[in-house]
């Protein structure tokens, strides 16, 4: 119970109004297009190079938990997730919004992400001894599996059929490959000089979900009498409450998958999201609402997404191996401060260590509070003429990818991936399985290969890849999933061809 | 607390009005009278680039250049997409320039049909340099550099070392002990010197080159060998032989080095006045109180200095990979 007697520290007036800075501020920079986490904080670490350890500390914090909740506002209202993470949330956040219920996703939103977030920084302040370890377990046969299984989710995500969605997915792997590969050192499918950099996930994600968008906006409004204005139900916030709450399940899910990704290096909060989607859809009853607007997909998607902010400061705390992608940039803004992981930051940094761990829990709070308020104003947005947000929403795209990385080639890639995304959408692909093969493929790629290189000097590549507990449970999870997969599909088929007779 | 703060506030103000009013008064000595862009070829938040924000955060005030040098990332196969854009597409004015990391650009140009080398790129100054060194898990077997060699002699082919990707200083280190010992290793290039590190950590790789930097920090779990430097390093490792100690002919060559460096063709004027006016400033008070606070050790050269290094390094590297090539 040490980080109790520095709980007080938080609450001086110059960290807490540093938290409601980062908080608010986060939430917006989530919001933006473009602007993930990972940059938001990286953004900020020169800002706090005149700032005093522990207020440095509170500041990324707070961005880092509320960037991560913001990326879902953009999901839900105008359907470009503000960071990778935030995908999942899109998938019925925005059939929820069109079917005029955007407060209401916002709602679960923001409770799913405080619920997770909490539980995620317990896991933090409570587990971290015994879960240092566990972090060094993962070598690259291990990750290479944990790829693996995500792609096993990859045709069941966001399409109604299973064969489009291996397609799309396929799609998205290939894609992945583009540039330059590490291990090797090796240029691939450089056409055209634009792509020497490989497909930046930022720029994909973004002309995937938001191009089609816009196109299908600008489609509907020139069409007079269907243009389609979202009507907007004022939802009652105590409702929201309820009905959260009620979802146990998904809550669940998310917050388990959340906090398991959370600590495997490398991984990070867009595959928590899309592993904890898969998983509470498996275990609904009702599968086929999913993609339609079912709330349990925000929720488990959310809960995962803040669940895993806390967990991926385990292994970066104690080893100084960062957890996820934000977390590796977090490492710079500890050290800049003198702070360097291991055993010190609990003995003599311990009051900055605990003020800043602390911080994390009120910050979920703030963002709670903050989210709320934002969400109330959402009808705003969806008020906005169609032909104005299609306008709207691109600028967002071509600026939110060209800030990522200062290039144009960038854009190029969001405009090209978008415009064939329109097409393919009209013939049932969706973009969820593209940029899944795209976040996975480097990962199980580079993993492999590092793999490969070790195992062909030690045991050779079976034992490598197939022995070792973890090895041997990621492999089982992976035909389970397969397995599920294709009874499922059966039984759907077998369904149909009932009811037609 | 809150007059502390208060005092601080107040000080951030006047550096932001400062910053403001000081653009106009420089103006009228010349160059520079406007913000100086400093490409970083690597993401925000890596080492590269937190070391280059520290090192340019005293730009902006006298007697350094009085205008702020702002950073802007340009990441991408290993540096490649950055230097590519800065060396051909740049301009030549005395307002953009960019970080160099040593031997990565220069190997990287000689190994790939790169649009940079070292005779389309002007070095300006030097901030730092970070040395290699020989890690192992603080559970292996093995205490000693020669106990390692040996082993991997005894051994072809078994010993695995894990380093931060293709032709980066840990690379390089690997190439030269495997030529000085005619031992063969299998390097094991992974995305970064983090994930390097982490391999040594987890026991999934015998050993490996990383950064000076990062081995200390993560000291009480590993065992540092020798370090790739012509001298030890009295600040951080005093204990920790250099390869030559140890009679292993392995030099400074993987030596990681960053510095600032403009394109070909930037006013001598412009490059005059920046390699005057940067060396004092890497070796600010601040700065220098930064960047240890940040575990980052510091080598501040001239532009000279940097001239010759790069010469030395390319007529190195040059022959070193070649023989990479012909195996």
């Amino acid at each position: 119970m040490e980080f109790l007697d520095y709980l007080p520290q938080v609450f001086t007036w110059t960290n807490l109004s540093i938290l409601v800075l980062g908080t608010v501020g986060g939430l917006i920079l989530g919001a933006t297009p473009g602007l993930s986490p990972t940059m938001a904080v990286a953004l900020l670490i020169p800002f706090t190079f005149q700032m005093a350890p522990a207020p440095a500390l509170i500041l990324l914090g707070a961005v880092y938990t509320a960037t991560v909740a913001g990326g879902a506002v953009s999901a839900i209202l105008v359907s470009i997730p503000g960071a990778p993470a935030n995908i999942a949330t899109l998938l019925d956040g925005f059939p929820l919004a069109k079917q005029g219920r955007a407060t209401e996703a916002l709602h679960y939103c923001f409770i799913s992400s405080f619920i997770g977030g909490i539980i995620g920084v317990f896991v933090l302040i409570f587990f971290t001894p015994v879960l240092a370890d566990v972090a060094l377990q993962f070598g690259p046969s291990e990750l290479f599996w944990v790829a693996v299984l995500g792609v096993t989710v990859i045709g069941s995500l966001g399409t109604t059929s299973v064969l489009k969605g291996l397609f799309a997915g396929a799609f998205g792997l290939w894609i992945s490959t583009v540039g330059y590969n590490p291990v090797v050192g090796e240029e691939r499918f450089v056409f055209s000089e634009h792509l020497t950099g490989g497909i930046n996930i930022i720029a994909a994600l973004i002309g995937l979900f938001a191009i089609p968008q816009v196109l299908t906006m600008v489609e509907e409004s020139s069409r007079p009498g269907s243009v389609e204005m979202f009507n907007m139900e004022q939802h009652k916030l105590l409702a929201s409450f309820r009905a959260n709450l009620a979802r146990v399940k998904a809550l669940v899910i998310g917050t388990i998958s959340g906090v398991i990704v959370g600590i495997i290096p490398g991984a990070g909060g867009q595959i928590a999201g899309l592993i904890a989607y898969d998983q509470t859809k498996k275990f609904s009853r009702d599968k086929d609402t999913f993609g339609k607007g079912q709330p349990d997909g925000v929720i488990t998607a959310e809960s995962a997404n803040n669940a895993m902010v806390g967990p991926s400061l385990v292994p970066l705390l104690t080893l100084s191996v960062p957890g996820s992608p934000t977390a590796a940039v977090l490492l710079g803004g500890l050290l800049i401060n003198g702070l360097f992981p291991g055993p010190d930051l609990f003995t003599v940094h311990a009051e900055t260590t605990w003020t800043f761990i602390n911080s994390l829990l009120v910050a979920q709070v703030f963002m709670l509070v903050f989210g709320l308020t934002i969400s109330r104003y959402s009808r705003f947005v969806t008020r906005i003429p169609n032909h104005v947000m299609a306008g709207a929403v691109t600028v967002l795209a071509v600026f939110g990818t060209y800030s990522v990385q200062n290039s144009m080639s960038d854009v190029f890639v969001m405009m090209t991936l978008g415009t064939g995304m329109y097409f393919a959408a009209k013939f049932g692909f969706s973009p969820a399985p593209v940029v899944l093969g795209i976040i996975l493929g480097p990962i199980a790629e580079t993993n492999f290969l590092e793999g490969k290189l070790i195992a062909e000097s030690g045991d050779g590549l079976m034992p490598y890849f197939f022995t070792g507990t973890i090895n041997v449970v990621l492999v089982a999870f992976c035909f389970l999933s397969i397995g599920y997969s294709i009874f499922s599909e059966l039984r759907k088929v077998k369904k149909q061809r009932e009811g037609a007779a | 607390m809150k007059r502390v703060t208060d005092v601080k506030m107040k000080k951030i103000w006047l550096t932001a009005i400062f910053g403001l009013v000081l653009p106009f008064t420089a103006a009228a000595e010349g160059y520079p009278d406007r913000p100086v862009l400093v490409t970083v070829a690597y993401s925000p938040g890596g080492a590269t680039d937190f070391q280059a924000r520290i090192v340019t955060m005293m730009a902006a005030q006298e007697p350094y250049l009085g205008q702020p040098l702002v950073i802007v990332n340009k990441p991408g196969a290993g540096g490649q997409v950055g230097w590519n854009w800065f060396a051909q597409r740049a301009k030549n004015d005395g307002y953009q320039l960019a970080a160099y990391n040593i031997p990565h650009f220069i190997a990287q140009s000689i190994v790939f049909k790169t649009k940079y080398n070292i005779d389309n790129l002007e070095p300006v100054a030097n901030w730092g340099a970070d040395p290699a060194v020989l890690i192992v898990n603080k559970d292996s077997q093995f205490n000693t550099a020669p106990e390692l060699i040996d082993f991997a002699k005894k051994n072809p082919g078994k010993v695995t070392i894990s380093g931060a990707g293709q032709f980066t200083g840990h690379h390089v280190a690997m190439l030269q002990l495997a030529k000085a010992t005619g031992v063969t290793f299998k390097y094991i290039p992974t995305k970064g010197g983090v994930k390097a590190l982490q391999r040594v950590l987890g026991g999934d790789v015998t050993a490996g080159f990383n950064n000076l930097s990062d081995s200390y920090r993560s000291r009480d779990k590993l065992k540092i060998l020798a370090i790739a430097d012509l001298e030890r390093d009295k600040d951080f490792l005093p204990d920790v032989p250099t390869f030559k100690e140890l009679g292993v002919e392995v030099d400074n060559s993987s030596v990681n080095f960053r510095g600032i460096m403009a394109p070909k063709g930037t006013p001598p004027e412009a490059i005059k006045t920046l390699s005057e006016k940067i060396p004092p400033m890497f070796q600010d008070k601040k700065v220098i109180k930064k960047m240890k606070a940040g575990g980052s050790p510091m080598r501040v050269m001239t532009r000279d200095e940097v001239m010759a290094m790069w010469k030395e390094r390319q007529t190195y590297l040059t022959d070193l990979l070649k023989d990479l090539k012909k195996k």
